[in-house]
């Protein structure tokens, strides 16, 4: 991918607080990353690390007591931040779509397959009811849904848990959007089914060169799917990298602990190389580096002092020391402690 | 390092130390008795009929003393019933359930009281399957104490020793289930189900619910559980790189029917039943770079109407005439090692 060549996506140095009664939780906290056209990045964390909230600030979805507080979302040369509802209703649905984990926060229960899905289309395009129709019978074709002429005047109920999440996606594809936001899509689903619709995400973006955000905690999925991975704790990117790079020699602690916590890391009845502790509260963040109290290369500097962005050059240049703008193709970690090549 | 022994001490190969569980072709069918509609609908010539759900067909199984098998299979195949129908949950609708070597109906009510003490469940969501309205010092001690394991005045002692083998801070003995993270109930859940002594745990999808990082802890506190307490496993999961990771055998199943069982190197190196085979080249790995997933078509069909013949066959890219048909037996392949498959057979999928 050239390093020139203005990502569809921007965010930069975003921040998204919930202010609450017990204090501010700052859900994100400077996070900044690009995607560009028909890439596909993972987005991974564990619970309560800012993953979804990141995602839901691309789409303009945070609800009060939640607020964007800082930070810019450049999207296609458009600034994202601070955009009135209606014109970021114009843009959610038609240029960036969602994917939920849960299909049925997409799918309204009472309304049948053809009626939600034709309204998507009508929101955003003057065309006729019956060019909306074979456009919607086109998507649920496309996501693999057997009879799809039949099957779209079914309601959501009628379907199983796999093929509801299909008729999401083909919802979000239908106006053919250039980005999407896929939350966790497949991970209540079953092995085999999820294969079916990572399969048909990948050829999806493969044949229409659209960008994809995958959020998950599954490292396994990503290094299938993605080129590019941000890993996130705390509200903070803590690494970045492609995918290679990062989980064959990865620069901050915990993706390392991550990497180590799969139970295919290690020969079958060995113990897991365990994170100690457990995820921190966001409410109440230890100073300096989040990740300092679990982390067994902490030192004072660690727990005083957080972390900025350390910027890496790209393999191929020589000296790897920290340079001063970033690229696309660099890697980058929040880390005073990087480890170096073969460390795991 | 010794779990690797006691990994090799769990196959079944020379001299299987007698089992600690037996089931003998055990069914368990869910029935949804006609109402009083349908059957006046019958009296006047409706046909209408029970419908009955095999959630456990004809299910042969044995654990020894000692192994950790690893029962696999997505949602609806049958996995969790067999758990419980293992854990004295649900009687089985017909076979024979021995716990060494004896059914519940042959033992006295000493022998049946000890029987159902050591076998003991661990859930997979602990919010759901712990008391929201009492301490951690009752959820842990309450079991203990009715089964005179233990007398009141002692409870305290017994929870807060649980509490830290299972690698809680026994202060925390006071507090109740929402207090705590989830890594630190699913733990709750554990001590709760080791406090009665038991010799063989049912664990079901107990760590399917946890951020990676914890999940990592909790397996890596069930293989320590396992090594100090001698404790045999039965251990559910649709997550094969977990029952990879802690099981001597492994046991697949599609729809109520047990498909394959083997040792579990056997069955990762060399799976033969159609169905192991996609599902392993389904799990998604780190080693798998910019894959183009080849997914297995279809979906699981509905338990209340399965496929006749071989469950599988509607999915499967061997199926013959013979499958449609005809039901394939479990039969074994090598020692410890057997499939339920027509491939296998003289005859193939088209006899």
């Amino acid at each position: 991918m050239s390093a020139q060549a203005e990502p569809l996506l921007r965010v930069t140095d975003l921040a998204t607080h919930f202010v609450t009664r017990a204090g501010t939780v700052k859900a994100v906290d400077g996070v900044s990353f690009e995607v560009a056209r028909g890439e596909v990045l993972g987005l991974v964390g564990e619970s309560g690390s800012g993953k979804s909230v990141t995602g839901y600030s691309i789409l303009g979805l945070v609800d009060p007591p939640g607020r964007i507080v800082s930070g810019s979302i450049q999207f296609a040369g458009r600034e994202l931040v601070g955009l009135d509802d209606e014109a970021m209703r114009a843009i959610r649905g038609r240029e960036i779509a969602m994917i939920f984990q849960d299909p049925m926060m997409t799918l309204n229960p009472v309304l049948r397959i053809d009626t939600q899905m034709i309204e998507a289309i009508l929101a955003h395009e003057r065309v006729s009811e019956r060019a909306a129709r074979d456009r919607a019978i086109e998507a649920l074709r496309k996501v693999g849904i057997p009879s799809p002429r039949e099957r779209l005047a079914a309601y959501p109920h009628q379907f199983s848990g796999g093929m509801r999440q299909r008729v999401a996606i083909a919802t979000a594809l239908l106006n053919r959007p250039s980005l999407i936001v896929a939350d966790e899509p497949t991970t209540a689903l079953d092995v085999t089914i999820q294969s079916q619709i990572l399969a048909e995400m990948q050829s999806l973006c493969r044949e229409t060169g659209t960008a994809l955000i995958w959020i998950t905690h599954d490292l396994t999925v990503i290094a299938g799917l993605a080129q590019q991975v941000a890993v996130m704790y705390a509200g903070r990117i803590v690494e970045r990298a492609d995918v290679d790079a990062l989980l064959d020699s990865p620069r901050h602690p915990y993706t390392e602990g991550l990497l180590g916590s799969l139970p295919s890391s290690v020969t079958p009845g060995q113990p897991l190389r365990q994170i100690p502790g457990s995820t921190p509260s966001l409410g109440r963040l230890p100073p300096g580096c989040a990740f300092s109290p679990r982390c067994s290369y902490a030192t004072e500097r660690c727990q005083a002092d957080a972390p900025g962005v350390y910027f890496e050059a790209p393999l191929a240049t020589p000296h790897g020391a920290p340079a001063q703008a970033p690229a696309p193709a660099q890697r980058q970690y929040r880390c005073h402690h990087p480890l170096q090549e073969f460390s795991r | 390092m010794s779990p690797i022994a006691a990994t090799e001490a769990g196959f079944p190969t020379d001299l299987p130390p007698p089992p600690i569980v037996r089931l003998e072709s055990v069914s368990k069918r869910f029935v949804k008795p006609l109402d009083a509609a349908a059957k006046i609908a019958n009296f006047l010539g409706g046909r209408q009929r029970e419908e009955v759900v095999h959630a456990v067909d004809t299910v042969s199984l044995e654990v020894a003393e000692g192994e950790v098998v690893g029962l696999v299979g997505e949602s609806g195949c049958g996995k969790s019933t067999l758990g419980r129908v293992v854990a004295g949950i649900h009687p089985p609708s017909s076979g024979t359930f021995r716990y060494r070597g004896k059914t519940f109906d042959e033992m006295s009510m000493a022998e049946r009281r000890q029987a159902t003490l050591e076998v003991q469940m661990i859930f997979q969501d602990p919010m759901s399957s712990l008391n929201p309205r009492l301490r951690v010092r009752d959820i842990v001690g309450e079991a203990p104490v009715y089964h005179g394991l233990t007398d009141r005045a002692h409870m305290a002692e017994r929870v807060a020793e649980v509490l830290e083998r299972v690698g809680l801070d026994p202060s925390f003995i006071q507090r109740y289930p929402h207090q705590f993270s989830g890594g630190q109930r699913a733990r709750i859940g554990i001590a709760r189900a080791l406090a009665v002594n038991p010799r063989f745990l049912v664990c079901d999808e107990s760590v399917a619910a946890l951020d990676v990082s914890i999940q990592a802890q909790v397996l890596n506190l069930f293989m320590k559980l396992r090594e100090e307490l001698k404790l045999t496993y039965l251990f559910i999961s649709h997550d094969l790189s977990v029952v990879r990771h802690l099981s001597d055998r492994v046991v697949i199943m599609y729809l109520g029917r047990m498909v394959e069982s083997a040792p579990a190197p056997v069955l990762f190196s060399q799976p033969n039943h159609p169905y192991s085979r996609a599902l392993l080249a389904n799990v998604p790995s780190l080693a798998n770079r910019h894959t183009r997933f080849a997914p297995l078509s279809g979906e699981i069909p509905s338990p209340l109407d399965p496929p006749p013949g071989c469950h599988f066959h509607p999915r499967c890219p061997h199926a013959g005439a013979r499958c449609r048909v005809e039901r394939p037996a479990l039969t074994e392949l090598a020692p410890g090692h057997s499939s339920a498959c027509h491939l296998n057979s003289s005859g193939g999928v088209n006899a």
